[in-house]
């Protein structure tokens, strides 16, 4: 039964949101409450010889200043600084030692009574450097590409599958082949809510942590071990977050400098980031593509051969799933991929929106259309001439896969039909019109989760998992799950997360808490069924006392015999049977792996786009564009449609905007503020819109949903590029396409 | 190899604090009675030291619009603005839109439009919006995306905030891209 899931509900959190009361990581205030200001290094790689730290002693107010010299011993051994998304390698351990390993690395920390006092006492510093030559460039250092160190984490993020076939063969004697090269620098996740970390310090050396992450549990398991401290003296919360997309991903190193000072001090200390600090942490690394496709004269794919190299750090070996796609969108027969990365001298790369996903499938859906265009083919139907139902690289059937409805409800919402094929033939007065599509595709997982279901004694239902909601509807759709399972009138059902404290969810990233966390929910709230269920058996008189659990339902707080609806016994009822105690129960969900692994399971999308080129400035202006989305079940259309907006504006951005520029002299990023590093504002983005198709899939999850987090990015960079060929005839294959590379 | 000096010298290590001072602010009609040093932003102010913390801090340097707050009723980016400078002015921030008789309207239109994702932005967008509604320059949809460029939203809620705004507003949607 669903009342509520699928139905359009406004975010449960809303009113929190729209009226400032909903509190993010700095806004927890404590009467003991001292303030951290980090310093920078200057330097990209070498030792910090001296720090001076005299001058901001001195300033009344001023507590103390931590360095390296002077931090206290923590864990010895790297295995206590991984946190649940750690790459193979050696995580960064901040003040660790007199090394630098990267521009921007925090090498001391001021804290004082006030953020003004910290502030000012951080510019009295002074650093001394060994400076030693760095590497920054990735294009520079292509030759030193090596295989990636394999690690747990190459489980969720496998290699490039082996070939198939003879792709060299088979591309040499195609008749139609494309080869290009596709680039695109580093970007930064910037969410508006710069990372920050108020440690609450309580009673005994207790922590209450306010931590702006996507994962409590993860922070939690992070502090707990690097400071040697029990989880029940750690407490980790993350009620609201400004925005992630990927970079709370891991436990960023304001979180360790602020419980130091906590710990050291025996006061509660907030740490929070600048905008210019939010450049020195993960970001999506530089990546270098070549691709070649080969085909028939009719449009048939022969051959498609995808090379990546990317950057990473010297410490860690982040990896993406970047070439993989080439070989699951298009079956042909004969495919050769590959992934190297190339370490530099910068700190660790970490998974931003649609990692991989958007790095790879956009110069792959590039190159498709070179190869449409040269084929003389629309790019619809050449992709429709090479669709397949399964995952050649696995060779698995895909669980379920309606990309061709999202094809064709997209070609019509847009009007493709209209198409004009010739490139730089369409002009609307000075600027140059374009269209172009492409095709999206990113995984559909599922993970363990638990989640706890409550029935209060006044009859509320109340939920909780350790998970997050960055801003994707996490709260909203949980409660519209819980409510649903039990049939409650949804007011009366409240769900909470972000509290370590509350069963364990893992990291909300890789668009997977709906499946994952969802499930979880649905599990306990039946769980809890049940046990009322038999409790309504118990009751004295009970209507239920003969039937069996498939003989009754739950709806308007009530058990009800399926039978005869009017037999009911009311779930407040059953929980005043409690002796005045609330009825709970925590149970966990686990994939159904034995059935999942017999599948491909994927979430498709196709994007449509339209561009106005200006011939004079070459700017470039997305004037509209379409979005289908197979995503299986839409559990709340209001909120999936903001997902896929807001992927859409980041696919723009991708496009035309987001780059963060190194200049290789210093080893650092030039465009570290938000007037330099540029994103969409309002006046950018213009008429968007977003179909849903039916996708109906039983293998996925229990709830049937597939996740929307990356999915609506993931199709636009390659659509405007596509489009931006057709307005001007020029192939750029650097992101972002800036005006100095149309004109 | 070379030793290098960080860019900042020891010159300013006479340490010459700026005093501290009342202040008084009214802030959404209450008047609220300070101890701040001047160098203190009213962003920082609210936040700091009077628990408003509905009022965010995205950039610190004027980029974001995250800060935006109303002074006698004009829109300003509050990490721009000293405390001390808004002495008798009338301050209203997002705590001080709703009343007895409900939301505002426009917080009732970004719930109802979805115009939010991690609502971090929203405030700011809210009391940006106020702002623009007061100047009286947007007549269209586009006037509107142009005039609330000024407040960036990573999560990319702009088709809904226009929207939302557009409903308040009464403008019509036949207005051509």
């Amino acid at each position: 039964m669903t009342k509520y899931v699928g139905k359009p509900i406004s975010r449960v959190d809303g009113v929190a949101k729209v009226t400032g009361k909903a509190k993010y990581a700095a806004e927890f205030k404590s009467p003991d409450l001292l303030y951290g200001w980090v310093i920078s290094s200057d330097i990209a790689k070498g030792a910090i010889t001296h720090i001076h730290t005299a001058d901001a002693l001195q300033v009344p107010g001023v507590v103390q200043v931590f360095t390296h010299e002077n931090r206290p011993g923590l864990a010895w051994f790297d295995l206590s600084y991984k946190d649940q998304d750690a790459p193979p390698g050696s995580p960064f351990r901040p003040l660790h030692d007199a090394e630098v390993k990267y521009s921007g690395q925090p090498i001391a920390l001021v804290v004082a009574e006030t953020f003004e006092l910290a502030r000012y006492a951080a510019s009295l510093i002074r650093v001394e450097y060994k400076v030693e030559e760095h590497a920054t460039d990735l294009h520079a250092n292509l030759s030193k590409a090596r295989d990636p160190k394999l690690g747990v984490a190459s489980l969720l993020k496998p290699p490039p599958p082996k070939p198939r076939g003879d792709f060299e063969k088979a591309f040499s004697e195609a008749p139609v082949q494309v080869s290009a090269k596709y680039v695109h620098s580093a970007e930064h996740h910037n969410p508006m809510e710069m990372f920050a970390t108020t440690v609450v310090y309580e009673k005994k050396g207790k922590l209450t942590i306010y931590d702006k992450t996507q994962g409590a549990p993860n922070s939690q398991l992070y502090v707990s071990q690097v400071f040697g401290l029990p989880f029940k003296d750690v407490r980790v919360i993350s009620s609201y977050v400004g925005g992630g997309f990927g970079s709370g991903l891991r436990p960023q190193y304001q979180l360790f400098l602020a419980v130091l000072a906590a710990r050291q001090l025996k006061r509660s200390v907030r740490v929070s980031l600048t905008r210019q600090q939010m450049f020195t942490f993960g970001h999506r690394p530089a990546t270098v593509q070549h691709i070649s496709l080969g085909a028939l004269n009719d449009g048939t794919l022969t051959a498609i051969r995808h090379d990546a190299i990317a950057e990473t750090s010297q410490f860690e070996d982040y990896t993406e799933i970047v070439v993989n796609w080439s070989g699951m969108l298009y079956p042909a027969p004969n495919t050769k991929l590959s992934y190297k990365l190339v370490p530099l001298d910068v700190y660790t790369p970490l998974d931003m929106r649609a990692p991989g996903g958007v790095t790879g499938v956009p110069a792959l859906e590039c190159a498709i259309d070179e190869l449409a265009h040269q084929a003389g083919i629309d790019p619809v139907e050449l992709r429709l001439k090479n669709y397949t139902d399964r995952d050649m690289n696995s060779d698995l059937p895909y669980s379920s896969k309606e990309l061709r409805e999202c094809f064709r409800q997209g070609a019509e919402r847009f009007g493709w039909s209209n198409r004009n094929p010739t490139p730089r033939s369409t002009r609307r007065g000075h600027t140059l019109i374009g269209w172009g599509m492409a095709t999206g595709i990113w995984d559909a997982t599922q993970g363990p989760a638990r989640a706890e279901a409550v029935l209060t004694v006044n009859g509320k239902l109340r939920v909780s998992s350790a998970t997050a909601d960055i801003g994707t509807g996490t709260y909203t759709i949980m409660t519209q799950i819980a409510a649903d399972t039990l049939g409650m009138p949804i007011e009366d059902v409240l769900f909470k997360l972000g509290d370590s404290d509350m069963p364990l969810a893992p990291i909300q990233g890789g668009s997977w808490t709906a499946a994952t966390v969802g499930s979880a929910v649905k599990v306990a709230c039946e769980d809890l069924g049940k046990k009322l269920f038999k409790m309504a058996q118990k009751m004295k008189n009970s209507p239920f006392a003969n039937a069996k659990p498939d003989d009754i339902f739950f709806a308007d707080a009530h058990i009800r015999l399926k039978n005869d609806p009017a037999i009911a016994v009311s779930l407040r009822e059953i929980v005043g049977q409690n002796g005045g105690r609330a009825v709970s129960e925590t149970s966990t969900s686990t994939p159904d792996f034995l059935e999942q692994r017999k599948y491909a399971r994927s979430v498709h999308s196709a994007a449509f786009v339209e561009v106005e080129v200006d011939e004079d400035f070459g700017t470039v202006r997305v004037t509209r564009a379409v979005t289908a989305v197979a995503g299986g079940r839409i559990l709340n259309p209001k909120t999936a449609r903001s997902q896929i907006l807001g992927g859409m504006v980041w696919g723009i951005s991708k496009a035309l905007e987001e780059e963060s520029v190194l200049d290789h002299q210093f080893g650092r990023f030039m465009n570290h503020s938000l007037a330099e590093y540029h994103v969409p504002v309002n006046a950018d983005i213009q008429d968007l819109d977003v179909i849903f198709v039916d996708e109906s899939d039983t293998i996925v999850n229990p709830l049937g949903v597939k996740g929307l987090g990356e999915i609506g990015i993931i199709a636009m960079p390659a659509a405007i590029a596509n489009a931006v060929f057709l307005a001007t005839g020029k192939r750029v294959r650097e992101l972002p396409i800036t005006l100095d590379k149309l004109l | 190899m070379q030793t290098i000096l960080s860019s900042e010298t020891g010159a300013r290590s006479q340490n010459v604090l700026p005093e501290k001072r009342s202040i008084t602010l009214t802030i959404n009609g209450l008047v609220h009675k300070l101890e701040l040093a001047p160098w203190t932003t009213l962003l920082d102010a609210l936040r700091e030291y009077l628990q408003l913390t509905g009022t965010k801090k995205g950039c610190d340097h004027g980029q974001c619009g995250a800060c935006t707050v109303l002074v006698d009723g004009k829109r300003i980016n509050s990490c721009l603005t000293l405390a001390v400078m808004k002495e008798g002015s009338e301050i209203t921030t997002i705590e001080g839109l709703a009343n007895e008789n409900g939301l505002h309207p426009l917080q009732t239109a970004f719930i109802e439009h979805d115009a939010y994702q991690c609502g971090y932005c929203t405030p700011g967008q809210i009391c940006s919006a106020i702002g623009m509604i007061n100047e009286g320059h947007a007549k269209t949809l586009q006037d509107i995306r142009e005039l609330m460029s000024g407040n960036i939203c990573r999560c990319g809620a702009y088709s809904n905030i226009v929207d939302a705004l557009q409903e308040v507003m009464k403008i019509d949607s036949n207005e051509t891209v």
